[in-house]
C-alpha cells in the first residue's frame, strides 16, 4: 500500500515555493526584510526613542536573567527528586521591603530620560513649514499652510495596483507603501504636521521620523519632525479606520532646500493649470470622460468598477433608484454624504465640475445607460445645490 | 429513609435524603442552583467560546500567511479580528474565571454554596444567550461589527446592525458579570467558615474578591460607553460627533476607564490560582502572603488611574502624557513583588513538576516577558512608536494567553481531580504544556519584531518584508490551536471516569478546605461549616 503521508513534505515544499515570489529586498525608507528592531531613524526624536528602547530593554533583560536565574537554579537544586527538603520560612520584612523599594528606584531612573523625550516630542512651537494632513476613508490629503508651497494641496492615494493585491501580478518593490502624490518636505527644517480627519479616526505614522499622531475628525492635533537626511520615508495608517485601513500608506519625500523650492513652484503652476474653469460649458461626453476618472479615484473602492457595490456593505449604483431618479437627490448625497454609513460628504473634497461629472458618469455607466431621469448634471446644478 | 438521625450526619455523607435530593436530567442544568453545577456550566461555556475565538484567530492567521488578499475581503477580516477579541475577552477568559470562582470559592471558604443561588443561575444562563446574539451578528446585513474589540467611535457608528447586536450582547454579558461579582463578594464576606478570617483565606479568594469589586466598578462604565454609541447611532445624540459638539476621544477615555481595570479583571484571579499551585508543588508555604494581598489591592487601585496610556497617540497635553507614563510605570512594582514572592516560595522548597506546576512556572516565566514589554510600553515615546503595531499585539497576548490562559490551565489540572474524582493523564498534561509553551512563543515572539519594524495591527495585508515572521506566527498559531484539543481530551477523560481514582487530597503539598472533602466533591459540601483554626 502506498503511504499517503509521503506526499506531505513535497506538498509543503510546493506551498512554500509557490509563496516565494521574486526576491524581496529591504525597502528604502520602509521596513527591512525580517527587521528586528525599530527603524534607525532620520530625526533626533527617532534616535532618542531608539536609545530609550535599548536602555529599557537592557535593564529588563538584566532583571529577567537575575530573577529567572534564581528561579531555574531553584528548580534544578530544590527538587524533591534530588532529596530537597522544604524550608519553613514564609516571610521576611527586610527582603520584601528591599524588592519593593529597589524597583521603585529603577523605575524613577527609567522615567527621567523618558520625560526629556516626551517634552521634546510635544514641542511643536516655531515650525519652518506647517502642513495639514487630513485622513479620509481611505487616503490622505495634504495642504501646505505656509512657506514656499503655501496653498498647495493634493490627495495622496495608494498607487499599488489592485492586481498586485489580488495576486494577479507579482508584488512590486514598494508593495502597499507607495502613493501617487507623496508629501514633500525640505531637509533640516522643522515641519509641523497638523492632523485631522473627515470621517473616522486615522493615524499618521512615519517610523523613521519617530512620529505617530492620530487624526481625529473635527479636531486638530499636531506633531513635528526635522528630517536630517534627503530621501523617501514610508509609513502606514495606524488606527483601524474600516475596510481599506491597510491600503492608505503615508509617504514623505525629503528634498534639499533648493529642490523643495523648485517642487513648490511646480506644484503651484500645476494647480493653476489644473483648476477647472467654472465658466466652461461642459458637454455630456466631456463630463462622462472626466467623471470616469473621478469615479476611479474616489468611488471605486466601495461601489466597485462594476457599479455593483458589495452586497450588505456598499450599495450598488447600477440600477439604483437614486441614480436613475431626479438629480437633486443624488447631488445631495454626494455633497453631504449619507450619515451613519461609510458614504462621506464629498462637498469639501471635490469641486463642482468633478461632482457634476462623476454623477453624470454614474448615470451613463453600466446598465444605467442614461435611461433614468436627468441623465446629465451640469456644474451649475451642483453649485446651486451647495 | 426518613430517619431522625439525618440531622447528625457529617458533611460529605448521606446527602441523598429527601431534603437535598439531587435534580436529574435537563432540569438539573437549566434550573441549576448548585454552585458546582453552575461552575461546570461556566467552564464548558468558556471552553466552547475559546474554540470559537480560536477558530477566528486561525482564520486571521490563514489570511496573513502571505502578503496579498487570498481568502477574505478586508471587511470580513476586520469582522474576524473584532469578534476574536470580543469572544475571547467576554466569552472565554472572563466566564472561565467565574467558573473557577463558583466551583472553588465556596469550597475554599467552607461555605455550602454561593450566597445567591438563583441569581447565580441567571447570571450563567444570560451568557449563552449573549453568545448566540454575538455570533449570530455575523449573519446580519453587513456582517458582524468590524470596529475592533475596542469599538472606537466614530468607526463603530458606521457599522451595520451587527454592531447593535454586539452592543446588546455586551450589555447582557456585563449584567451577568456584575451579578457574578455580587455573588462572589457576598459569599466571601458573609459565608466564611468560623475561624476563617480574611487574612487566612486562600489567595484565590482574595484575588477574586478584589476582581469582583473591579467588575462592579467598571462594567457600568463599559455599558455607558456602548450605550452612547447606540444612541449616537440611532437617536441622533452627538456624544462622539464633533459637528454636534461631541468628541470622538471621549469614547476612548470612557472605554479605557473600563478597559484597563478589565485587563486586571482577567489576570488577578490567575495570580490567585498560581499562588495556590506553586506552594502546593514546592511543599512550602506561600512566601509573603500579606504582601501578596497588598500587592493585589495596589494593582487594583492603580488600574483606575492609568487608562490613558492606551491613548498616547491621541495627542494629550504634555503633562497628561507624563502623568499617565509615571502612573503606569508604578504598576510594575506590585507586579514585581508578586513574581519575587513566587520565586521565593519555590526557593528551598521540595519541588515536583506535575502539569499544574508546569503551567504555573510557564505562567510566571512568560507572563513576566509580557510584564516587561508592558513596562517598555509605558514609556510614552516608545509607546508612540509601537502603538497600534504588532508589538502591542505581542504584549497583550503574552499577558492574556501566557498569563490568564496558562493560569486557567494550571487551575484546571490542579482541581480537576476534585471536580471529577479522577486524575488526568500526566502524559497528556505534559504534552499539552510543552506544546502550548513552545507554540505560544513561536506564534507571538516574532510579533515583537514585526511591531518594532512598524507593522500595524488589524491589517489584512502587509508589505512583503514582513512575510517570514508572519509565516512563523501562522505556523505557531495552528500548532497552538490544535494543542488545545489535547487539553479537551485530557479533561474529557476525567469526566468520563477514565484514569486513576483521585483521593480527597491528591497533591501532597496542597492546602485548603477544598481538599478536606472527598473527590469528586459531593453535590452538597459544608452543609455544616467546618471549624478553621
Amino acid at each position: 500500500m502506498k503511504k499517503w503521508w509521503r506526499g506531505i513534505p513535497g506538498a509543503c515544499a510546493m506551498l512554500v515555493g509557490g509563496g516565494a515570489w521574486a526576491q524581496v529586498n529591504d525597502m528604502p525608507g520602509g521596513p527591512k526584510v525580517n527587521q528586528l528592531n525599530l527603524h534607525e531613524g532620520v530625526t533626533q526624536i527617532a534616535h532618542d526613542v531608539m536609545w530609550l528602547h535599548w536602555m529599557m530593554l537592557a535593564i529588563c533583560v538584566v532583571i529577567f536573567i537575575g530573577v529567572f536565574g534564581v528561579m531555574f537554579y531553584s528548580i534544578w537544586a530544590h527538587r524533591k527528586s534530588r532529596g530537597a527538603v522544604s524550608a519553613t520560612f514564609h516571610e521576611h520584612v527586610g527582603v520584601e521591603v528591599a524588592w519593593t523599594v529597589i524597583p521603585f528606584i529603577i523605575v524613577i531612573a527609567m522615567a527621567l530620560p523618558a520625560t526629556k523625550a516626551v517634552v521634546a516630542m510635544k514641542d511643536t512651537s516655531s515650525p519652518d513649514v506647517t502642513i495639514k494632513a487630513t485622513g479620509y476613508q481611505w487616503k490622505w490629503g495634504y495642504e501646505y499652510l505656509d512657506g514656499a508651497a503655501n496653498g498647495v494641496k493634493f490627495y495622496s492615494n495608494l498607487s499599488t495596483p489592485r492586481a498586485q493585491i489580488e495576486n494577479r501580478e507579482p508584488k512590486g518593490e514598494f508593495y502597499l507603501m507607495e502613493v501617487d502624490n507623496p508629501m514633500v518636505v525640505p531637509v533640516d527644517q522643522k515641519v509641523r504636521i497638523i492632523t485631522t480627519a473627515v470621517d473616522v479616526i486615522h493615524s499618521w505614522m512615519i517610523p523613521d521620523f519617530g512620529v505617530k499622531q492620530d487624526a481625529i475628525p473635527g479636531f486638530l492635533r499636531d506633531t513635528w519632525f526635522r528630517a536630517e537626511k534627503v530621501g523617501t520615508y514610508r509609513g502606514q495608517c495606524a488606527e483601524l479606520c474600516g475596510k481599506d485601513h491597510a491600503f492608505m500608506p503615508i509617504v514623505v519625500t525629503v528634498l534639499s532646500k533648493e529642490d523643495y523650492a523648485k517642487w513648490a513652484d511646480e506644484q503651484k503652476k500645476k494647480m493653476a493649470a489644473q483648476a477647472d474653469d467654472p465658466n466652461k460649458d461642459w458637454t455630456e461626453p466631456e463630463l462622462i470622460a472626466r467623471g470616469e476618472k473621478v469615479y476611479g479615484a474616489n468611488c471605486v473602492v466601495c461601489h466597485q468598477a462594476t457599479g455593483k457595490g458589495v452586497p450588505g456593505s456598499f450599495p450598488a449604483l447600477d440600477g439604483d433608484h437614486i441614480v436613475l431618479g431626479p438629480k437633486a437627490e443624488q447631488i445631495k448625497t454626494v455633497l453631504l454624504g449619507h450619515p451613519g454609513t461609510a458614504m462621506p460628504a464629498f462637498g469639501g473634497q471635490l469641486n463642482d465640475v468633478e461632482i457634476a461629472s462623476v454623477i453624470t458618469y454614474t448615470r451613463h455607466a453600466w446598465d444605467n445607460k442614461g435611461k433614468g431621469q436627468d441623465p446629465t448634471v451640469k456644474p451649475a446644478d451642483v453649485k446651486g445645490a451647495r | 429513609m426518613s430517619s431522625v438521625t439525618v440531622d447528625h450526619v457529617s458533611p460529605g455523607h448521606g446527602h441523598d435524603d429527601h431534603h437535598h435530593a439531587m435534580p436529574t436530567g435537563w432540569r438539573r442544568w437549566l434550573f441549576a442552583t448548585n454552585h458546582k453545577d453552575i461552575g461546570t456550566m461556566y467552564l464548558i461555556f468558556s471552553f466552547v467560546m475559546l474554540l470559537e475565538g480560536g477558530t477566528l484567530a486561525l482564520l486571521l492567521r490563514t489570511e496573513l500567511f502571505e502578503p496579498g488578499l487570498q481568502f477574505f475581503r478586508p471587511e470580513l477580516f476586520n469582522q474576524f479580528t473584532t469578534m476574536h477579541g470580543l469572544v475571547m475577552v467576554f466569552g472565554a477568559i472572563m466566564p472561565a474565571f467565574v467558573g473557577f470562582a463558583n466551583w472553588m470559592i465556596p469550597l475554599q471558604v467552607g461555605a455550602s454554596d454561593m450566597a445567591f443561588a438563583r441569581m447565580n443561575n441567571f447570571s450563567f444562563w444570560l451568557l449563552p444567550v449573549a453568545a448566540l446574539i454575538l455570533t449570530a451578528s455575523f449573519f446580519a446585513p453587513g456582517g458582524a461589527t468590524a470596529a475592533g474589540w475596542t469599538l472606537y467611535a466614530p468607526l463603530s457608528l458606521q457599522m451595520g446592525p451587527g454592531m447593535d447586536m454586539a452592543i446588546f450582547a455586551m450589555h447582557i454579558m456585563g449584567a451577568s458579570s456584575i451579578m457574578g461579582a455580587i455573588n462572589v463578594i457576598v459569599t466571601i464576606l458573609n459565608m466564611r467558615a468560623p475561624g476563617m478570617t480574611l487574612m487566612k483565606m486562600p489567595l484565590f479568594c482574595w484575588t477574586w474578591l478584589i476582581t469582583a469589586f473591579l467588575l462592579i466598578a467598571v462594567m457600568p462604565v463599559l455599558a455607558a460607553a456602548i450605550t452612547m454609541v447606540l444612541t449616537d447611532r440611532h437617536f441622533g445624540t452627538g456624544f462622539f460627533n464633533a459637528a454636534a459638539g461631541g468628541d470622538p476621544v471621549l469614547y476612548q477615555h470612557v472605554f479605557w476607564f473600563f478597559g484597563h481595570p478589565e485587563v486586571y479583571i482577567m489576570i488577578l484571579p490567575a495570580f490567585g490560582i498560581v499562588s495556590a499551585v506553586v506552594p502546593a508543588f514546592a511543599r512550602k508555604r506561600l512566601f509573603g502572603y500579606a504582601s501578596m494581598v497588598y500587592a493585589t489591592a495596589a494593582i487594583a487601585v492603580l488600574s483606575f488611574i492609568v487608562w490613558a496610556h492606551h491613548m498616547f497617540t491621541t495627542g494629550m497635553p504634555v503633562t497628561g502624557q507624563l502623568y499617565f507614563m509615571y502612573a503606569t510605570m508604578l504598576i510594575s512594582i506590585p507586579t514585581g513583588v508578586k513574581v519575587f514572592n513566587w520565586v521565593a516560595t519555590m526557593w528551598r522548597g521540595s519541588m515536583t513538576f506535575e502539569t499544574p506546576m508546569l503551567f504555573a512556572i510557564g505562567f510566571i516565566f512568560v507572563f513576566t516577558i509580557g510584564g516587561f514589554t508592558g513596562l517598555i510600553l509605558s514609556v510614552a515615546p516608545i509607546d508612540i512608536q509601537v502603538q497600534d503595531t504588532y508589538y502591542v499585539v505581542a504584549h497583550f497576548h503574552y499577558v492574556l494567553v501566557a498569563g490568564s490562559l496558562f493560569g486557567l490551565f494550571a487551575g484546571a489540572y490542579y482541581w480537576v481531580p476534585k471536580w471529577t474524582g479522577y486524575m488526568y493523564s500526566e502524559k497528556l498534561g505534559k504534552l499539552h504544556f510543552w506544546f502550548s509553551l513552545l507554540s505560544f512563543n513561536l506564534t507571538f515572539f516574532p510579533m515583537h519584531f514585526l511591531g518594532l519594524a512598524g507593522m500595524p495591527r488589524r491589517y489584512a495585508d502587509y508589505a512583503a518584508q514582513f512575510t517570514t515572521f508572519h509565516q512563523i506566527a501562522t505556523i505557531g498559531a495552528f500548532w497552538f490551536g490544535l494543542s488545545q484539543l489535547i487539553f479537551l481530551y485530557a479533561i474529557l477523560r476525567c469526566f468520563a471516569g477514565k484514569g486513576e481514582r483521585a483521593s480527597a487530597k491528591p497533591w501532597e503539598g496542597a492546602e485548603g478546605l477544598e481538599w478536606t472533602v472527598p473527590s469528586p466533591a459531593p453535590f452538597h459540601t459544608f452543609v455544616e461549616p467546618p471549624e478553621v483554626k
